[in-house]
């Protein structure tokens, strides 16, 4: 056994998330799922029932105490984000229903603004679904095309290969900061510095990133920056979409309703200014809230520490799950985030999250919505555990003993 | 024997597990056990594609009753498909279109079935009833 980190008091932090305390088929839970949605901490859950209790009202809109300090709360959220990503202004932060909505809404203002015939899209090999599957929509609609940047074995990015595919053509560059299945952190300050000089743009994908290490938008000069609120311990359903000022005020909006308007007539409608053009109809005013709690809390554990300890964590859980025999793990990119995927050979990934569930273990099993790396790898999906920082070496130990007993079984 | 009697016998046989650890032991070794398919079977028409593992149902009429054969590449899967076989394959469509799926249930495997558990199962459920219904019109 490893001795304790002294990173951070995991113990104490433990405590604050009620979740973490329950049984799970008579076992305590080991919540290992956390790239699929991470635990909430009690201040979260404690401001979503308050604002329910005490502010509800709709926001923009009433003259009333109540209105008025709904609007209060949920646009001191949105300043709270600018701060935490280290936004130039508030109003280059809109909040969306998540990273899927945000990438949404760029595939489809960006495109209908800038996108016609022979542009070029790039993506990496190591995409989720949901930076791909809109990209593919809004090129088949302009009959642009959407080209992929290759990783290598380790689940590397190809540098040299995106310089070769980069060109006047490309339009824009869509690409995730760490990747969902295999970890890897990519190198995107590169990346966006070298489509800038072809001049294309850059969305991020930061979902994975977000809740694990520091994200300075202006320090990575990202044009567009993806993420959601509820794997940082925030709530479901909110996430935020981070643009440029110049680059989302030239781009037309992205749906149309109420709040997003300047004056309607039957004839024409004029459209609100940042960040409410792109922010049609009542929002998800507590989600808002919501993901400003999660960032406070994040803050107050200090997000280079939790940085530090899970990489602790990460590098533990790598050393011990090598003992098991035919063990192969995918994704082992020189730098990576707390993501450990893994098949076992002669075993197929959902087998083995089924039994270790009845030993109280959370693991994702399947293609982790990236089937076309899983076809790169050759392999019909992968066992993945993702930790966070209220995971303790013990709950590694208890993992990769469950795993040696369900491999058993299987074998 | 009935379908509706060979549920009840496999019910039987699994009240003798106390643990969770003997029911999916041997439920892994009717996964090893079974060729179930034919590999010219095994095409893309006849998988059913879960989000978390693939299965096979191929069907074919003998002498009035339906013949099933089926595979996964998840082995627990493929222990509950055996499992599944057993019960409905050489029975008449009549008998198939009619009848209650109720030992899953029963021998605590439930959640295999569930909806959310996208392991290709609830599909092949609904598979078997649609060949009882198709072979059914044919006769």
């Amino acid at each position: 056994m490893e001795t304790k980190t002294s990173i951070l008091d995991v113990e104490a932090i433990r405590k604050e998330f009620p979740i973490l305390s329950r049984e799970v088929n008579g076992h305590p839970l080991v919540y290992l799922d956390n790239g699929a949605s991470s635990q909430k901490p009690k201040q979260v859950i404690d401001t979503i029932s308050h604002y329910y209790e005490f502010e509800n009202s709709n926001i923009h809109r009433g003259i009333h105490t109540l209105s008025q300090e709904a609007t209060t709360a949920y646009e001191e959220a949105r300043l709270t984000v600018q701060k935490f990503i280290n936004a130039e202004h508030s109003h280059e932060v809109i909040f969306t229903e998540g990273t899927t909505e945000s990438i949404n809404l760029i595939a489809s203002s960006f495109g209908k603004k800038h996108l016609s015939a022979g542009d070029e899209i790039l993506i990496s090999a190591m995409e989720h679904h949901s930076n791909i599957v809109p990209w593919q929509m809004i090129c088949e609609e302009k009959g642009a095309i959407l080209k992929v940047v290759p990783i290598n074995d380790k689940g590397e990015f190809l540098m040299n290969e995106f310089e070769n595919l980069l060109s006047e053509k490309t339009k824009l560059v869509a690409v995730n900061h760490v990747s969902n299945t295999l970890g890897t952190i990519n190198p995107v300050t590169e990346i966006i510095e070298l489509a800038h000089k072809k001049g294309a743009l850059v969305l991020i994908d930061g979902a994975q990133a977000v809740p694990h290490t520091k994200v300075d938008v202006q320090a990575l000069n990202a044009d567009f920056y993806a993420f959601s609120a509820h794997k940082m311990f925030g709530p479901t359903g909110v996430g935020i979409l981070y643009g440029k000022e110049d680059l989302l005020n030239d781009l037309p909006p992205y749906q149309g309703g109420g709040d997003m308007i300047k004056t309607v007539t039957f004839e024409k409608t004029t459209y609100n200014e940042l960040p409410h053009k792109f922010e049609a109809g009542t929002p998800n005013i507590v989600g808002g809230i919501g993901i400003a709690a999660a960032i406070n809390y994040i803050n107050k554990i200090g997000i280079d520490k939790i940085e530090a300890y899970e990489q602790e964590l990460l590098a533990y859980a790598t050393e011990q799950i090598k003992q098991i025999e035919g063990i192969r793990i995918i994704g082992e990119a020189d730098k990576k985030a707390s993501v450990l995927s893994f098949v076992v050979e002669g075993t197929h990934p959902t087998d083995i999250g089924t039994i270790i569930d009845k030993l109280g273990i959370a693991i994702r099993t399947g293609h982790h919505c990236t089937e076309p790396l899983m076809d790169r790898f050759n392999i019909p999906g992968t066992a993945r555990a993702s930790f966070a920082f209220y995971n303790t070496f013990e709950e590694i130990d208890i993992f990769i003993n469950a795993l040696k007993r369900a491999v058993k079984m299987l074998l | 024997m009935t379908i509706k009697e060979i549920q009840e016998e496999i019910i039987d046989e699994f009240a003798l597990f106390d643990e969770w650890m003997d029911k999916y032991e041997h439920i892994i070794e009717l996964g090893k056990d079974l060729p179930l398919i034919e590999e010219e079977n095994k095409t893309e028409d006849n998988l059913i594609k879960g989000c978390q593992s693939r299965v096979w149902l191929h069907a074919e009429m003998n002498e009035g009753n339906i013949i099933f054969s089926a595979d996964s590449d998840a082995i627990i899967t493929k222990g509950i498909i055996a499992l599944m076989i057993r019960v409905f394959s050489n029975h008449t469509p009549k008998e198939i279109a009619a009848s209650d799926l109720f030992f899953i249930d029963q021998i605590g495997l439930k959640e295999h079935l569930s909806p959310t558990r996208s392991n290709g199962l609830v599909a092949m459920v609904k598979q078997i009833k649609m060949y009882s219904i198709a072979f059914q019109a044919k006769a």
